[in-house]
């Protein structure tokens, strides 16, 4: 505002008709301002009324309740109930097993609950196996669990996963003695409940196994420090690093992300690269490359190509019986993907691709990894030809 | 002339669209005719001798009518950019509801991130939710932390004053799949878990003092979100206190996506993305903080001593060369820019040092600004490529004076297990194929 009175004032000293008018102006601008002044001044002796005055409303007892259900780690918020392992047992087998398996092993899709911990790291209070060097394939819930709040709150607020907040109190005691069961940490015959859940508490394998002595939360209200724990090189010549390659993707991943030369912009300074096979070298490639350097589809591709398959597409219900035997729909859904990827997927997958038919049924006999994800496919015990059949059907556009 | 070119790059890398593009187009044209002018060849067509025919000859664009007004009343991006998408990353998540999707960093300028190209990060699927029906509960852990529990709608939260800030959100286990080997080809997938945006909406203080909150004991809030995994994240008060942490329903513009938190999320800087809670349906005021199962079971660190660092939450210094990145062919020798994000969940980015040598010599790089707090900054530097390989690093400091590490200085301390918070120096080797590689180097 100052300042488009400035402008005004100088553009006025050309005229000095104007210049009077612009110093009236500026004089009226000036005595306003300062009634402004007055005004936030009067407001500000005001401050201890509500500034935003209709703006929000009391929280009713009922609301708060209804929304108001987390449990700290001092059991703040944990309502009233109990649950037995036993009953546990039961809302397992019926809501989370499918995901978290019978024992808490989990399917693929999910990592393991329980497992990882012994006796001794009851009496601990630090898990073992989360040593480097422990024989440990994979970090389980339980391993980690330091506060049981955390597992009662969580099962309560959001689980089953695609049912959450549908299991009552007593059934999330329940399953969560279970789980304790489950990692040897109650006996069959336990009864969880609100009044002893503190002395579980102090059973849990990992209870000691928290540090927040880092410098990754702010300030210091958790005992952490500021400094952070790594610092970085500030050399800027000659600096002695050692700049051997240690680490790039292997040349057999290359498409592992798809075709690349899809996914930058086609223009500018690079384009992505090209990740897909060119079609025209496969089959030199099969003959040429040695099997143990070949990915395990390729290689039965190019040791035990099908000769026998019947010409003419099969429908869905001659080769039915195969995927049934093989369980293949357990995993694979016929356009949602489960623990692998959907069948439609695949064909639509590979129903281009230049040798389809002996990759797919390669992939089916052989199994595999990486491709659509870590989970692994197991090698399947069927005949070449059923498998054959099978990626005849899905490249010929899954015929009913 | 021909030599100028890379000559096995087009032929394996390229397809032949691309390659016939790029033989038309301009470089390959002007190449050809210069070439052609200096030997007087006898062979050149008068049509390339003329000139190059995207000029000569007249396109339909600027001899018909156009399309009209509104014809998209929801603007979209060309149909030849469609090689943007954000993508999930193969074999890292096994469900689509409880997965993430990487932004593509490689092909995006400045350091806003389109909205549309917002990474995603959903622990239990996303919503679309009738903002009308939603609603922000503020409550205390118990009564003496809070005078008035309260409830607002969003008309009232879009009336209080607003204020909007850009800033970045990474996710703490963006380049989680990096910290012992190279897993990734792109910096859509080492480090697309990361994005930044102008976020519009009030400070949490407001509403809390609104409240009466008595922040002297309370300490901890409980951020909570209304979705079917009710997320739930504490967060330190001294953030909330300096008017940092923001209740917003604004991104660049228009209001969140639903795949963002539509219509409120909570806004964080510089901490990890899990705590910026989406779907924003409860603040709770408290004396303890609360190990929720994303600050128990997840989101923690696993240190070499078997202990799992608990509430780590600040995304520390950090940057990344996004062109020429892995994944990528770079098509010529001479003159090319490397530019890059960098950021700091403690600040402002202070310097950004490049390295063409694997981190032997370092050149402090420009930073394009705007250069603000706790967001993406640009930075750029001139190469001139003469075809020889070479390894590209970037290396960002901020105003605290920390300065981005090493993966094997981090891996000192934290060994290779700890899967949040790698803010490693990232390699690129451009070979001569003019190929960028993902490389680790040491």
């Amino acid at each position: 505002m100052f300042k488009w009175v400035e402008n005004l004032h100088r553009r006025g000293a050309e005229n000095a008709e104007l210049r009077r008018i612009s110093q009236k102006a500026f004089k009226r601008f000036f005595s306003a301002v300062l009634c402004v002044l007055c005004a936030s001044a009067v407001e500000t002796s005001y401050a201890q009324t509500p500034k935003y005055q209709n703006i929000g409303r009391a929280a009713t007892p009922q609301e708060i309740k209804a929304w108001d259900i987390d449990v700290r780690p001092d059991f703040k918020g944990l309502p009233k109930g109990q649950g037995s392992v036993q009953q546990g047992e039961v809302v397992w087998e019926a809501q989370c097993a499918s995901c978290h398996g019978h024992f808490g092993e989990s399917s693929e899709v999910f990592t393991p609950i329980a497992g990882g911990t012994t006796p001794e790291d009851m009496k601990t209070g630090r898990v073992k196996s989360l040593l480097l060097g422990a024989n440990q394939p994979q970090r389980t819930t339980v391993m980690k669990l330091s506060t049981l709040s955390t597992l009662w709150d969580y099962i309560n607020r959001a689980m089953p996963w695609n049912a959450p907040k549908s299991l009552s109190v007593d059934e999330v005691y329940a399953s969560t003695a279970y789980i304790l069961h489950l990692s040897n940490v109650l006996p069959a015959d336990f009864v969880l409940s609100d009044s002893n859940i503190r002395q579980v508490q102090a059973r849990l394998p990992n209870r000691g196994g928290m540090t927040t002595a880092h410098s990754l939360w702010p300030g210091k209200d958790l005992g952490g420090s500021i400094k952070p724990d790594v610092q970085g090189s500030s050399c800027m010549n000659n600096c002695a690093v050692q700049t051997a390659v240690l680490s790039s993707l292997p040349e057999h991943a290359r498409d592992a992300h798809g075709n690349l030369a899809e996914q930058s912009r086609a223009l500018g300074a690079s384009r992505g690269l090209e990740t897909l096979e060119p079609k025209a070298l496969k089959t030199a490639q099969n003959s040429q490359n040695s099997a143990s350097n070949m990915p395990l589809a390729q290689s039965v591709r190019s040791q035990q190509a099908p000769e026998n398959i019947a010409d003419g597409v099969p429908t869905l219900a001659q080769i039915k019986p195969v995927l049934d035997k093989n369980a293949c729909l357990v995993c694979h859904g016929m356009s949602t993907p489960l623990v692998g990827p959907s069948l439609k997927d695949i064909a639509g997958r590979y129903k281009t691709h230049g040798d389809a038919l002996n990759l797919i049924s390669g992939k089916i006999k052989q199994g595999g990894q990486g491709v659509w994800g870590a989970i692994p496919m197991p090698a399947q015990a069927l005949s070449l030809d059923e498998a054959a059949q099978v990626a005849k059907w899905l490249i010929g556009g899954m015929p009913p | 002339m021909r030599n100028r070119f890379i000559q096995r790059a087009p032929e394996n890398f390229l397809s032949a669209e691309q390659i016939n593009q790029i033989k038309a187009g301009r470089r390959g044209f002007l190449a050809s005719a210069f070439s052609v002018a200096a030997a007087a060849a006898a062979s050149v067509t008068q049509a390339q001798a003329a000139g190059d025919p995207n000029i000569l000859n007249l396109p339909a664009h600027t001899k018909g009518l156009g399309q009209p007004v509104a014809s998209r009343p929801y603007g979209l991006p060309s149909a030849f950019e469609k090689n943007l998408q954000r993508r999930e990353s193969p074999g890292l998540t096994r469900v689509g509801a409880a997965s993430v999707s990487f932004a593509p960093l490689q092909s995006l300028f400045g350091i806003i991130t389109p909205s549309g190209l917002h990474f995603e990060r959903h622990h239990q699927g996303w919503w679309d939710i009738d903002p009308s029906k939603h609603r922000l509960m503020v409550n205390g852990s118990d009564d003496s932390l809070i005078k008035r529990p309260m409830v607002f709608d969003m008309d009232e939260i879009m009336r209080l004053p607003s204020v909007s800030r850009m800033c970045f959100i990474e996710c703490g286990a963006n380049t989680a799949m990096e910290w012992n080997n190279t897993a990734v080809p792109t910096v859509q997938y080492t480090h697309g878990m990361l994005s930044c945006s102008e976020f519009t909406g009030l400070p949490l203080i407001t509403l809390l003092e609104m409240c009466g909150a008595d922040l002297k004991r309370g300490k901890f809030i409980l951020a909570e979100g209304a979705d079917g995994s009710g997320m739930t994240r504490t967060i330190p008060v001294s953030l909330i206190q300096s008017g940092e942490v923001l209740v917003a329903y604004g991104q660049n513009g228009e209001m969140l996506r639903p795949e963002n938190g539509y219509p409120l999320r909570l806004i964080v800087p510089g901490i990890q993305g899990v705590s910026w809670i989406k779907y924003l349906r409860r603040i709770e005021v408290g004396d303890k903080p609360y190990a929720a199962k994303d600050e128990t079971l997840h989101y923690i660190d696993l240190l070499p001593d078997g202990t799992h660092r608990q509430y780590s939450g600040i995304q520390e210094v950090k940057s990344v060369i996004t062109s020429p990145s892995g994944g990528q062919v770079v098509l010529q020798k001479g003159f090319h820019s490397i530019t890059g994000l960098a950021w700091s969940g403690r600040g402002k980015v202070k310097r950004v040092d490049v390295s063409i040598d694997a981190g032997r010599n370092w050149k402090t790089a420009r930073l394009e600004g705007p250069v603000l707090a706790k967001c993406l900054t640009r930075f750029n530097t001139d190469l001139v490529w003469d075809g020889k390989p070479v390894i590209l690093q970037s290396r960002a400091v901020d105003d605290t004076g920390h300065i981005q590490p090493t993966v094997q200085a981090l891996r000192a301390v934290r060994g290779g297990r700890s899967i949040y918070h790698n803010n490693a120096i990232q390699s690129w080797l451009l070979g001569e194929s003019g190929e960028v590689k993902n490389v680790q180097v040491g």
